[in-house]
């Protein structure tokens, strides 16, 4: 195949998995809008069902939402259930596919490329490759953490975010500059990519934590059959403590490795290091609310939301703000080690 | 932090908080009687708090925020100046703040310190407490299990003592700590994770060591930069350099007594598909002599790729080209030399000026544009590539004086007007001088350029960095810390065995010590290892 070619079937497959994703966000909607029918078993059932199941309380025991025991004034007490249950299967499945699809339009940008590289050389493919990890995560933690309820929202995010870049952020294949050529910078930006990612999903979760801490209990609706806020608590802490040390290895180890060896210091205080050591420090003080007394929940979830702005900030917003950064070709034309504008 | 043996409550995360765990209220003292000791004990016990060291993170994140808004002095010099002469209003207030150099401000400074120093006298009483908690055995199991935040019961027909050798060899396989066994035990208890508080606290200490190593440079560093044209050399002493950074306790006598020669500097520019036009692989061919009496070495230089001589280090950020000219004025004296010309696009299209403060009776200066490859496209001159294929100068001449003789500092790549004229055509157009290789063009007035040819330069970076192997050793074991601090689970467990009317009652009890855990795998795993080997019976698990 010729690099052309690999560049159409990378948008071909981008274009299907949108369209794909978009399916498995309709099937999720209508798993949770036929739910909505439904009343949410009451918290003494819950309980009791959840004792029945499992030994204990106070872990990762999500709320059963399909397999709640489902009792309707209208319809007959299986069927509801089990519609809700098969959207919500299908929904799954197509997420499933559409991640495919988004793994071949990487491969194609990679392949397209002369030489061939990694497919990030630019927002686009940024993009592209965040929300892949994103979906990736998502899926592998489907059935630890029960995520069924994080469906309509992962998929809403990753639509929005693939429509975002498509529409705004797309470019063609370009090369890569000389000093974008390091296996430090390919370890560099596949850990940011992935700690930016765990980050996002983090902080989804932690945002939900927050309503459902508000919400006054509805017994009904999409916040009704969200887990309880402890168990959104834990599951946003465990992707934020798998994503700190990520983001650490990334900007506090390789990013300044390859500095050093592009640059000539390991640190130069540009706007994108600036950021990325910001983002760290928010994140770090959200580990620490978590053990501090006063801090614990919901202050904690906004330092977790605060760290997530900066790492979107930084990734988008910095480049309007900056007057100098080596991350971008604005002023730095005659340097032969600009990086591309991730 | 496991202080004595106690009773765990599952509220135990607080007896993690330093503030609330390690300083238990003082004897009971009266209003007013707050002494000097007492107060300063007390500041110390505030700076040294969770709650001081989370509220100084997130100052620290906020300190550093300003730095990458407003153009700091240590990163983009330029920019810094051009900035101050558009704000002529802000620059004082700016100056007074620091805010041009943010990240050496007294505030910030102030901020990182005072976090260090809570950093520290929060970790050394926690080395203590560890210290005592490594050789503490894990406490005696609570009276009741089954209010634990993870707990199982079952029956068998076993008898209680079996059930507990068997808990100790399960628990046992699974690396936790036991309790000593003592006659008369219901219950044994166990104990895991110790590594967890190890972790935490390598981490913190590590973060002290990335300081120093960072300050290392910062202080005993320096970087500089220089152009070298093709053909010509550099040694490494102060006055060699065209810009340099020092670090603020840096020694110019500690500088390394290298030099090197740019023998030769290759590029490849890409003539065909998407990168069209591109620059890359680029070398330079250096020759150098580490010492002044050292035998020559040669390294090619390339991107990503330093030249280390000694502690110090070379880099290739830059290239461009430098046109060779020779100027005859008016009285027929000659100079030639190479003049660095800057690249203002993609394309190394350059601007560059050439001074001759020699030329009599008038000093001579030019201004112009350098072309690699020239094209004329409709009449309008367009530079194709930067390969150097058509290579093409176009110049505007003046003369006067140059401005040289004030003393005061000028930019090479700066021609100062107001003392010259531009030449004008006998027409009354400027004297726009467009030379080819070869080409020799008389100024207006007497005298003449010629374009000898065409050589390479290259801008280096020269940089000593001490302390970047120990900063960079701080992170690793900073993460390697805080991959044990995040991902070890430190936990307790009981099993408590009782024989009761339908045989004995085992109950297993957990207490995670971390956030995250999931107790109940936990406990389903060490009920499922205990029950393994009963044949023949059919344990009901209930809780
Ligand atoms: C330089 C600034 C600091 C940074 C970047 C930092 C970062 C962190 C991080 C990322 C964690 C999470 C690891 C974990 O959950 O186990 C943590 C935990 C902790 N830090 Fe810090 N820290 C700093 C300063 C301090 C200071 C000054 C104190 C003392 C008051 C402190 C006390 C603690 C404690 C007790 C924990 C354990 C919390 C827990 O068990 O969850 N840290 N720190």
């Amino acid at each position: 195949m010729s690099d052309l070619d690999w560049e159409n079937l990378s948008q071909q497959a981008i274009a299907a998995a949108g369209v794909v994703y978009f399916l498995a966000l309709m099937a999720h909607l209508v798993e949770w809008s036929s739910l909505r029918k439904v009343p949410v078993a009451s918290r003494a059932e819950r309980r009791a069902e959840r004792s029945a199941t499992a030994g204990g309380s106070g872990t990762l025991v999500a709320d059963p939402i399909v397999a709640d025991p489902v009792i309707t004034e209208t319809g007959g007490p299986r069927e509801p259930a089990e519609r809700t249950a098969m959207f919500g299967r299908l929904g799954l499945l197509l997420t499933g596919l559409a991640c495919a699809l988004q793994l071949v339009a990487l491969v194609g940008r990679g392949m397209a490329a002369d030489p061939n590289r990694v497919p990030w050389g630019n927002m686009y493919e940024f993009v592209l490759a965040g929300t892949w990890v994103v979906v990736v995560m998502y899926l592998a933690l489907y059935r630890r953490f029960r995520l069924s309820w994080l469906g309509p929202l992962v998929t809403a995010f990753v639509v929005t975010l693939l429509m975002v870049a498509v529409i705004w952020l797309y470019g063609p294949v370009s090369p890569l500059r000389e000093a974008l050529n390091s296996p430090w910078l390919v370890i560099h930006v596949i850990s940011a990519i992935v700690a930016t990612a765990a980050f996002s999903l983090g902080g989804i979760v932690s945002a939900l934590y927050l309503i459902k801490e508000r919400s006054k209990n509805p017994d009904r609706g999409y916040i009704a059959r969200l887990p309880e806020p402890k168990t959104l608590d834990r599951i946003a802490y465990r992707l934020h403590a798998f994503g700190f040390p990520v983001w650490t290895f990334a900007v506090l180890i390789t990013g300044p490795i390859w500095a050093h060896q592009a640059w000539s210091s390991y640190w130069n205080w540009d706007p994108k290091e600036v950021w990325a050591f910001i983002t760290w420090v928010v994140y770090a003080g959200y580990l620490h609310a978590r053990a501090t007394a006063g801090w614990r929940g919901r202050k904690a979830a906004w330092l977790a939301l605060v760290g997530l702005a900066t790492l979107w900030f930084n990734f988008i917003g910095i480049n309007y703000f900056s007057t100098t950064s080596m991350h971008s070709y604005a002023g730095s034309e005659v340097s032969l080690v600009s990086a591309d504008s991730t | 932090m496991t202080t004595e043996e106690r009773t765990p409550e599952p509220g135990d995360l607080a007896d993690r908080d330093p503030l609330l765990g390690e300083t238990p209220a003082g004897p009971e003292r009266q209003p007013g009687e707050l002494g000097l000791v007492e107060l300063l004990r007390w500041a110390w016990r505030q700076l040294t708090s969770m709650r001081t060291a989370l509220i100084l993170l997130l100052l620290l994140a906020l300190a550093a925020i300003p730095g990458s808004v407003i153009p700091q002095t240590g990163v983009d010099s330029l920019k810094t100046s051009q900035w101050r002469d558009r704000h002529p209003q802000l620059t004082p207030i700016y100056e007074r703040l620091g805010l041009f150099a943010v990240y050496d401000s007294v505030w910030f400074s102030a901020i990182y310190l005072l976090l260090m120093v809570s950093l520290v006298g929060c970790i050394l009483p926690r080395l203590r407490v560890y210290w005592r908690a490594l050789r503490a055995r894990p406490p005696a199991a609570p009276r009741v299990l089954t209010r634990l935040p993870g707990h199982a019961a079952y029956t068998t027909d076993l008898a209680p003592e079996d059930v507990l050798v068997r808990a100790r060899e399960v628990l046992g396989r699974r690396r936790y700590r036991l309790r000593p066994a003592t006659d008369g035990d219901d219950a044994v208890a166990a104990e895991r994770g110790y590594l967890r508080e190890a972790g935490n606290l390598l981490f913190h200490l590590s973060l002290l060591v990335v300081l120093v190593g960072f300050a290392m440079g910062s202080l005993f560093g320096y970087k500089g930069g220089v152009v070298v044209i093709s053909g010509s050399g550099f040694s490494n002493v102060l006055t060699q350099y065209d810009d340099y950074k020092p670090g603020s306790l840096f020694d110019p006598d500690s500088m390394e007594p290298f030099r090197f020669t740019l023998d030769s500097f290759d590029v490849e520019w890409v003539t065909s598909g998407r990168a069209r036009g591109m620059d890359r692989k680029f070398v330079s061919h250096l020759t150098y002599w580490p010492t002044p009496d050292s035998n020559e070495e040669h390294y090619d230089l390339r991107v990503n790729h330093p030249l280390r001589i000694g502690g110090t280090e070379v880099f290739l950020i830059a290239h461009g080209y430098a046109p060779v000219i020779t100027v005859r004025d008016g009285d027929g004296n000659v100079s030639t030399r190479p003049v660095v010309f800057l690249p203002q696009d993609k394309t190394l299209l350059s601007f560059g000026v050439v001074k001759v403060p020699e030329a009599q009776p008038d000093q001579i200066g030019l201004e112009g544009l350098f072309y690699p490859s020239y094209v004329k496209v409709d009449g309008n001159p367009v530079n194709v590539t930067g390969d150097d294929l058509n290579p093409t100068l176009s110049l505007l001449a003046y003369k006067g004086d140059l401005g040289l003789d004030s003393g005061a500092p000028q930019s090479v790549y700066f021609l100062d007007k107001s003392g010259l004229t531009a030449l004008k055509k006998p027409n009354g157009k400027p004297d726009r001088i467009d030379l080819q290789i070869g080409d020799t063009v008389p100024i207006a007035g007497g005298g003449s350029v010629t374009f000898e040819g065409v050589k390479e330069w290259n801008r280096f970076q020269i940089s000593r960095t001490p302390g970047k192997h120990l900063a960079l050793g701080g992170v690793i074991a900073a993460l390697i810390g805080l991959l044990g601090s995040l991902f070890i689970r430190p936990r307790r467990v009981w099993v408590r065995a009782r024989s009761g009317e339908d045989g004995t009652t085992v109950e297993v009890g957990a207490l995670e010590r971390s956030d995250g855990g999931e107790l109940d795998s936990v406990v389903a795993g060490i009920v499922t290892d205990l029950q393994g080997d009963e044949r023949g019976d059919e344990p009901g698990v209930e809780t």
